[in-house]
């Protein structure tokens, strides 16, 4: 017989539960108690969307004028020239 | 010392081009999201790393993930400093925080029906890049590799040379400062209309 999980337990090992990250045990014992909690499945929610919005709001476009630099430093990739030393 | 780039057959040179080429808009985003660093300094010489290191890079379809540790490493190598650091905010004042009972317990928008979503669609793409630069370099990295880029937290821990319970420790805490900068940065910035929480003593108005 496992303890059940508490509201806190579970709020702080959502994250990891989302990521599939817990053991087959502690798993269960989240789910169990996701399965009667309400606020804790609101918590739930917010951490996908908090995930979705850490994935959709961060996009970078590369600007044309460092998109062609950077070629060029590519289309001289791998011919024979000196070590080029960090900033 | 001279490099070992010339050492390449012309069908790697054209190989690892081709991957270069592929790769680039990812990877000078990925550079401008681990951040610090000039953004094209750090491709070009991951890039140079990667040709040094071409014949280690046994299948060409793992191209992608291979550049990402090389980029990845050669940021880290660059921020060896800033990595080791301590926090601003002290261990203890880092604990269990949760944005969603915050968000809940403040009700910014006290009208709306969708309080949670609400206050996530007031972020713009700048605001939340901001709020990721704001999480330290160290937690920083775990975040984008994992959340932003997709790859599993067992590969993380492959590309940082990590255990891989260092590394869900490291997610852990990353998320929670994520979560604690988001809603500090939402006072700071006037993010959300009438919210007053979050505001820090001592920390100004953040212009954007």
């Amino acid at each position: 017989m496992t303890p059940p999980v508490g509201c806190d337990e579970a709020v702080r090992r959502l994250w990891e539960f989302l990521d599939g990250g817990l053991d087959e045990r502690d798993h269960r014992r989240v789910e169990e108690h996701l399965a009667w909690c309400l606020r804790c499945c609101g918590e739930v929610a917010f951490a996908r969307e908090l995930r979705g919005l850490l994935r959709t709001r961060t996009g970078i476009t590369l600007p044309d004028e460092a998109r062609n630099r950077m070629e060029r430093f590519i289309d001289e990739l791998g011919e024979e020239t000196e070590e080029r030393s960090c900033p | 010392m001279g490099s070992m780039v010339g050492a390449l057959r012309p069908s790697e040179r054209a190989a690892l081009r081709q991957l270069a080429r592929n790769e680039l808009p990812r990877l000078y985003a990925l550079a401008r999201r681990l951040g610090g660093v000039d953004p094209e300094d750090l491709v070009q010489e991951s890039l140079l790393r990667a040709c040094r290191s071409f014949s280690s890079l046994r299948d060409l379809q793992a191209g992608p993930k291979w550049l990402t540790t090389i980029l990845t490493n050669t940021w880290r190598d660059w921020l060896r400093k800033d990595l080791r650091e301590p926090d601003e905010v002290p261990v203890e004042e880092d604990g269990p925080f949760s944005l969603y009972h915050i968000i809940e317990e403040e009700d910014p928008f006290p009208y709306s029906d969708t309080l949670h979503v609400d206050v996530l669609g007031a972020f713009s793409e700048h605001d939340v890049r901001e709020v990721l630069h704001r999480v330290p370099p160290r937690y920083r990295v775990a975040l984008v590799l994992r959340y932003i880029e997709g790859y599993s937290a067992t590969e993380v821990a492959e590309m940082l040379e990590r255990p891989p319970g260092t590394v869900m420790s490291q997610l852990h805490r990353a998320r929670q400062r994520f979560e604690r900068e988001m809603w500090s940065y939402a006072g700071e910035s006037g993010l959300l209309a009438g919210a007053t929480a979050g505001e820090r003593p001592g920390r100004g108005q953040v212009s954007s």
